[in-house]
């Protein structure tokens, strides 16, 4: 449990009781989430479960219609818009696309937070930019422009722009997908490195369950709008329910079924054609 | 008869939560202005790709409107020996309708589905999304710098649009039809009044350009982040612009210019 007023929380970001919907749609049924700081923290479970609405809403651009999100001791859905846009600098997000702006270079992508948030003079923000992007291995490539880079590229160079302000959260949305293996390696690596040298809290929503596993510390699985299991991946993968062992172990049958609801499959087959259905 | 009531219904709250969307949006951009440091390059930057790019287009249109004012002025007073009113005439109908009006429709297709297309593709691509993570308020990085450069742009468009079409006007009028250059100017000098034209054109202009960037950005920013919901955000933009032009004209003039 965490002690608000203390320098020491055992938990960055705490999720108690939260229910949210989408019109008739509940994506979550009063869940409880918690984030260990200085942690790497994978969010999984199968698609369209909400994983990524859930990086949303804990940076509070989606507000649940039941709960509360308090992360790093603050309450995120009590405050003010503006407070928001305050409390939002020491968090990144990474997503999936990247979101470099397209009319600014490189160098000037992962510049932008230092220009709009610090009084930094130019020779300062330069050698920070440059730092970060060394960092992701991309120092050579300031100066070209988002349409000119790889998909992997995009991704490093988006990475660099979140951690431009030593964010004390950086929340990852899918960061491996559409990646070659060697730009997936380097993904990998650089999320646990950045996350132990800057003493980050990492946020992780992935479907690569193996890469996701490797570098995690803590592992919240969901499913059905319910939080299905939440750990470490070895306690996960050894005393995990059913639905957590089929997800981790990728099996294709199990308590998540292979085929849609249907009807005896021999009576089915014999019971004559589709056109011949609509008229009985 | 129900399902047209519900349907009715359904119609009426959509548009009045559009409506109210809109409202407040405009609410936050317009106070959320950046400060000087920031705001004032974003603003600059995009009084030259609404206002400078717009330029061309405003003052060909308006040289060829001037010109065919002229001409078709010209044919219709001759008859009457009253060619040397032309200037009058061309003069009238740029400052008080044509101007505006032609300027704020070419800017609604011109600048307006710009700002549009662009602020959706930004949507499309989470650059918006993006920019509230890093906590910067997107309506003031992006949205209150283009709102301003159309709301300064756009009268003063117009008025280019005005004073190009006069000489287009009188080039037709003058140097090619032969009316007298003295009768040409004094006319118009006498007939056209600053506080009563061009006073009530430049107001007209200030209304058009206020309606279009609003229903620009707006359109972009709530458009659906799809390559068809921007096609549709785009599309909305130019039909809503012109149609509120050419209301807002209708409802202007008659205030402006009608002795009730």
């Amino acid at each position: 449990m965490s002690k608000v007023g203390n320098s020491v929380l055992s938990n960055f970001i705490e999720i108690r009781g939260m229910s949210f919907s989408r019109g008739d749609r509940l994506i979550f049924n009063d869940i409880d989430v918690d984030i260990p700081r200085g942690k790497v923290t994978s969010i999984m479970g199968p698609s369209g479960t909400g994983k990524t609405t859930l990086l949303r809403l804990i940076g509070a651009q989606l507000k649940p219609q039941k709960g509360s999100i308090t992360v790093d001791g603050q309450d995120f859905l009590s405050l003010k818009r503006k407070e928001l846009y305050i409390a939002r600098e020491k968090m990144g997000m990474l997503f999936q696309s990247g979101a470099l702006f397209s009319d600014l270079t490189v160098f000037e992508n992962v510049a932008f937070p230092l220009r709009v948030h610090t009084q930094l003079p130019e020779d300062m923000i330069r050698d920070i930019v440059l730092m970060k992007l060394h960092a992701v291995g991309l120092r050579g490539a300031r100066d070209l422009m988002p349409s000119e880079l790889s998909g992997g590229m995009t991704r490093r160079i988006a990475l660099a722009r979140t951690i431009v302000l030593d964010p004390a959260l950086v929340m990852y949305d899918e960061p491996f997908a559409g990646q070659d293996p060697i730009a997936m390696g380097v993904l990998v690596q650089l999320i646990r490195l950045l996350n132990d040298a800057l003493g980050m809290t990492s946020v992780l929503v992935s479907h690569d369950v193996s890469e996701a596993l490797s570098i995690s510390d803590h592992v919240c699985i969901i499913a059905d709008g319910k939080v299905i299991g939440q750990g470490a991946p070895s306690y996960l993968k050894e005393k995990g329910s059913p639905l957590v062992k089929q997800f981790l172990q990728g099996l294709p049958d199990g308590p998540v079924p292979f085929h849609y609801p249907a009807s005896d499959y021999r009576s089915d087959l014999l019971s004559g054609s589709e056109s011949a259905k609509l008229f009985t | 008869m129900l399902n047209y009531l519900r349907n009715l219904g359904r119609l009426a709250i959509h548009t009045v939560s559009v409506l109210g969307r809109s409202g407040v949006f405009l609410a936050q951009s317009l106070i959320g202005v950046p400060d000087v440091r920031n705001g004032f390059p974003l603003l600059l930057k995009q009084l030259y790709a609404v206002g400078v790019l717009s330029l061309v287009i405003i003052v060909v249109s308006g040289l060829f409107i001037g010109m065919v004012l002229g001409l078709q002025g010209y044919n219709l007073l001759v008859d009457y020996g009253s060619e040397q009113a032309i200037g009058q005439m061309v003069a009238l109908t740029l400052v008080r309708e044509l101007g505006p009006v032609v300027t704020g429709l070419l800017f609604a297709g011109r600048a307006g589905s710009a700002l549009t297309a662009e602020i959706g593709l930004m949507k499309a691509t989470e650059q918006l999304t993006s920019m509230e993570m890093m906590g910067v308020d997107p309506l003031r990085r992006i949205i209150a710098p283009r709102l301003w450069a159309g709301f300064i742009s756009m009268p003063l468009l117009a008025m280019i649009f005005s004073v190009v079409g006069i000489w287009g006007g009188m080039l037709v009028g003058v140097d090619w039809l032969g009316v007298y250059e003295g009768s040409f100017w004094a006319n118009m000098q006498s007939s056209v009044s600053f506080q009563d034209d061009v006073l009530n054109g430049v107001i007209k202009s200030i209304v058009f350009g206020f309606v279009c960037t609003w229903i620009a950005v707006f359109q972009g920013y709530d458009s659906v982040p799809t390559s068809e919901g921007i096609s549709v955000a785009t599309t909305k933009t130019v039909v809503y612009s012109s149609l509120a032009v050419l209301g807002l004209d209708f409802v202007l003039t008659a205030v402006m210019f009608t002795a009730f």
